[in-house]
């Protein structure tokens, strides 16, 4: 059997050159650099990923991404990031990346809270290249993504965030990424948040564009949480080009006993690719990824996670809800793997999609990997349009029939946005879900009874 | 209590560590040369008589064969398998086309009457209602022995005989139907099987025609190094209806043997086909040794309106398992239905699940999916349901449900849900669990045994599955899933 060695595409071409160029300027030294080079070299033997990939079945991005935009540099600062700066939405102390890049000046470091570092991933690779390098390692799962090796090769800037053990922060701290949209470019960036054993805290990230130029963007964000350790998380990704195409990898390594939450929001999302990899490495750890994906036009986004239970006594919970309209594309593929000596497990995933017209599409791919026998895992999927049934009590009652459907879909995605424990948070999250909702042809105009 | 005595009487009278049908029939075999070329595909089709077309679609699938490289997707591991290295022909010496039964070896005789599978019409007869009564196709290694009820079936117009015969005899029916819901280049098993498929079954049933008894074949490698590649077609005119049956075994070896089928069901307006297979192939022993890989493409178009297909089977045997019975609800209002129950211990591994691709309007489907995994065993449910953008109020339920016994096994359930138009309901629930200690406790302090207890939960999980299946069957398979979890418990 031949070796067949598949020709680059123009856009994988592009990365080649751009790496060649570039490589030499992107921050970090000694190991950092090596680490950069082997991942740019299992990029290049495995390039985009694309349709023929299992987990990347839905989205292809080699066919998504036809030509690689230039690396975003320092941008001259747009009126609309001013504006959009302007607005403090959650109560919390916040950071700011500008097109994936560390802005300090934004940032409220003057107010971070006692016992939490933040310092830009820029800043700290030059510094310890070693200790950034080691804590881009990628979990097992999580090795063979050529997207997560392209992130690792050209992440210029991010977020360094570390919680001292112990350490209760009362409010959230917020990770703003704005893309200026000055220009095409791509941005690639992760952040790294470390939280010592013990502590508790909320991590919220918020990713908005707010200009005119599309964009290709790779971030990563990558959490080390110590035994004990209480996180909530929330991602928003919201306000994007339509062709805009996106990578979000959130990657999380688990100690024993901790407990960790998860929502990730997608409105007005592009083409938006969302990839979990969690490791339980440590026993009686629970997490929850949840998520709420609201979708029309073409938008695309694909929720792609891993729960790999490499200890026992763990348990999981996914739920993952969809509303698709318009010619939009909603993905569900997840996967609980519970490794051979991982007793005990209780893992739960979820995804139900409501599809509101035809065109819309969702494909659901929930799975299980199971090699030890005292496990309780199970895993459901639906998809279905408004229930009639319920349409039909709300319209009974007097009410027209789109306020019905909105109260219905209000309902649905709500059973997610509700975990939100964050008041603040819940908040901003419930309004990006009613503006949706009131943006649909036929909405009720707010005010209206 | 009676059932459970039946399942603990069951246990006991089975010495469990032997196959049960691992002999093997001592008879002068002709075969070919080993290994595959065109000279091989030229044999088989000459040992056929078949005519000039039929010679050039094998050739021509066997080229496009050439150009194609063997699916690694599936989660099963095996050593490379070597294609030069099998016999792909193997009939016995005597009878070539027997016309009765004293024509066919006494040798073969005797291994069905092992097997326990009536050949003598007049043996069927003896004592069973004539609406109980099962026709048999035997196929032995590559060739149909006996095809019973022949001239009784005939008289309802069904035609049911070995495909090699319907090649001679109804040559319009074959051209018009086959490859065409399984295309020759659907996959390499298949494209292989294409190339040099030796018999199997045609059934046809005419319009209207309710199949006045069971069809069954009964398939039986015996011949060492040979690979069997059985092809099957079944088409059901409208309004008519038809349940068959399938059973397979093999001896016991310490080589492995390929298995690589086709079957294909075509359903017009208004016809049912209901298929039940229960495959015992001999699975290997307890450390992986031996044992048929089967490499089976099975699937149905119900190409009429309101058609109906229904799979259920019964999974014990063979060391690997790759199967994937489907269903393409083509007609408006079609219905799929896939049962299933896969039982695994050892060192087998199964990698089985369903297709229903809803195409037509109001197309229903359902999947029942029940895997047991033991000993060092791996178990997958793999399946996809999809609604094409037009098959308008498309509705799926499935169900696959896993139990793992002991810590050495594995159950993976990989589903695909794709769904293209709004109105389609789609429902899926899964869960792997190993068999819960209040429910042996009950069971065990009522004063069942360990093992009695397993058998007893092990039946109720799989009920559902057995209810499907014809009355003979279901007993049969009941015995199958206690002999292949004995010796998992403890």
């Amino acid at each position: 059997m031949a070796l067949i060695t598949p020709l680059k595409t123009a856009a994988e071409q592009q990365l080649v050159e751009q790496f060649a160029s570039i490589k030499a300027e992107l921050p970090g030294a000694g190991a950092m650099r090596k680490l950069r080079e082997e991942a740019f070299a299992g990029f290049e033997t495995k390039g985009l990923p694309h349709r023929r990939l299992e987990s990347w079945r839905y989205t292809d991005l080699r066919n998504l991404v036809r030509e690689a935009m230039p690396l975003a540099r320092r941008p001259a600062r747009p009126q609309a990031v001013t504006d959009r700066l302007a607005l403090q939405t959650i109560a919390g102390t916040r950071y700011v990346t500008i097109d994936g890049i560390f802005s300090p000046g934004d940032s409220d470091l003057a107010g971070i809270p006692p016992g939490v570092s933040v310092r830009g991933l820029a800043e700290a690779m030059t510094e310890a290249p070693d200790a950034i390098a080691a804590a881009f390692a990628l979990p097992e799962v999580a090795r063979d993504d050529s997207a997560l090796m392209l992130n690792t090769a050209f992440a210029q800037d991010g977020i360094v965030v570390e919680i001292a053990p112990g350490t209760e922060v009362a409010q959230p701290i917020v990770l703003l990424s704005l893309g200026s949209g000055a220009s095409e470019a791509a941005i690639v960036s992760r952040s790294l948040v470390k939280i010592g054993a013990g502590a508790k805290v909320t991590i919220v990230e918020l990713h908005e564009g707010v200009g005119a130029a599309p964009v290709q963007l790779n971030h990563a964000t990558a959490f080390i949480i110590g035994d004990g350790a209480e996180v909530e998380h929330v991602r928003m990704v919201t306000r994007q080009r339509a062709e805009t195409v996106q990578v979000q990898s959130l990657l999380a390594d688990l100690g024993a006993h901790v407990s960790f939450d998860s929502v990730a929001v997608a409105v007005n999302c592009g083409v938006l690719r969302q990839q979990s990899f969690l490791r339980y490495g440590g026993e009686h750890s629970r997490a929850a990824l949840r998520g709420i994906n609201l979708l029309r036009k073409q938008e695309h986004s694909d929720v792609t996670l891993v729960m790999d239970h490499a200890a026992a006594h763990g348990e999981s919970r996914e739920l993952f809800k969809t509303i698709v309209e318009g010619e939009g594309t909603g993905v569900f593929q997840g996967k609980v793997i519970v490794r051979q000596h991982s007793q005990k497990v209780d893992g739960s995933m979820k995804s139900h999609a409501l599809l509101l017209n035809d065109g819309a599409t969702m494909f659901n791919k929930p799975e299980l990997e199971i090699f030890a026998d005292d496990v309780v895992c199970g895993h459901g999927a639906t998809v279905a349009q408004i229930d009639g049934d319920q349409l039909f009590y709300l319209m009974a009652r007097g009410l027209p029939r789109p306020q019905a459907e909105a109260l219905v879909l209000a309902a649905f995605v709500g059973e997610v946005s509700d975990m939100v424990s964050d008041e603040g948070v819940r908040e901003i999250v419930s309004r990006e879900i009613d503006c949706w909702l009131g943006q649909r042809d036929g909405a009720p105009k707010p005010g209206a009874a | 209590m009676a059932a459970v005595q039946e399942t603990i009487d069951q246990v006991k009278s089975i010495d469990v560590t032997e196959y049960k049908y691992g002999f093997v029939t001592e008879i002068e075999m002709d075969k070919p040369a080993k290994g595959l070329t065109e000279d091989t595909v030229r044999y088989i089709s000459a040992r056929k008589n078949e005519p000039e077309w039929m010679l050039e679609w094998r050739l021509d699938a066997f080229r496009r064969w050439k150009t194609m490289t063997e699916p690694t997707w599936s989660r099963v591991n095996y050593p490379p398998i070597n294609y030069q290295d099998i016999y792909y022909y193997a009939a016995p010496k005597s009878g070539a086309s027997p016309q009765s039964l004293d024509e066919v070896d006494p040798a073969i005789l005797e291994t069905y009457k092992k097997l326990g599978i009536p050949l003598r019409e007049q043996e069927i007869l003896a004592g069973v209602a004539p609406e109980n009564r099962v026709a048999v196709d035997a196929v032995f290694d590559s060739v149909s022995v006996v095809t019973t009820f022949k001239k009784e079936l005939a008289q309802a117009g069904v035609i049911f005989c070995s495909i090699s015969d319907a090649i001679q005899e109804h040559p319009e029916l074959v051209r018009k139907y086959l490859a065409t819901v399984v295309p020759v280049t659907d996959n390499y098993f298949a494209t292989l099987n294409c190339a040099v498929f030796t018999d199997g079954s045609f059934v046809y049933i005419p319009k209207g025609v309710r199949c006045p008894m069971e069809l069954s074949t009964y398939f039986r490698i015996n011949e060492q190094n040979t690979g069997q590649f059985e092809r099957t077609l079944i088409i059901a005119d409208e309004g008519s209806y038809v349940s068959y049956l399938e059973g397979c075994t093999a001896p016991k070896r310490d080589e492995n043997q390929l298995h690589a089928a086709v079957v294909e069901l075509i359903a017009l307006d208004d016809a049912e086909i209901k298929y039940s297979t229960v495959q015992n192939w001999y699975p290997g022993d307890a450390e992986g040794k031996g044992g048929i890989y089967n490499f089976v493409t099975k699937r149905g178009d119900c190409r009429g309106k309101n058609s109906k297909i229904s799979w259920t089977q019964v999974e014990t045997g063979s060391a690997i398992t790759w199967k994937y019975p489907s269903c393409i609800l083509r007609g408006d209002g079609s219905r799929g239905e896939f049962y299933s129950i896969a039982v695994s211990n050892g060192a087998q591994q199964v990698d089985s699940g369903t297709k229903m691709l809803h195409l037509g309007k109001n197309t229903t489907s359902k999947i029942i999916a029940k895997g047991i995994a033991a000993g060092k065993s791996d178990s997958t449910y793999r399946g996809m349901v999809s609604a094409h953008r037009k098959a308008t109020n498309a509705r799926n339920f499935t169900n696959c449900d896993s139990l793992l016994i002991g810590d050495q096994c594995g159950a993976h359930t990989i589903p695909y849900i794709e769904a293209k138009t709004a109105t389609a309901v789609f429902e899926h629930e899964a869960t792997t669990s190993k068999i819960g200690e209040d429910q042996m406790f009950y069971c065990q302090q009522r004063g069942l045994s360990e093992e009695e207890a397993v058998a007893l939960i092990v039946n109720g999980f799989v009920k559902e599955v057995l209810q499907q299946l014809p009355m003979e069957f279901a007993v049969e398979a009941q015995k199958l899933i206690t002999i292949s979890l004995e010796g998992s418990v403890g």
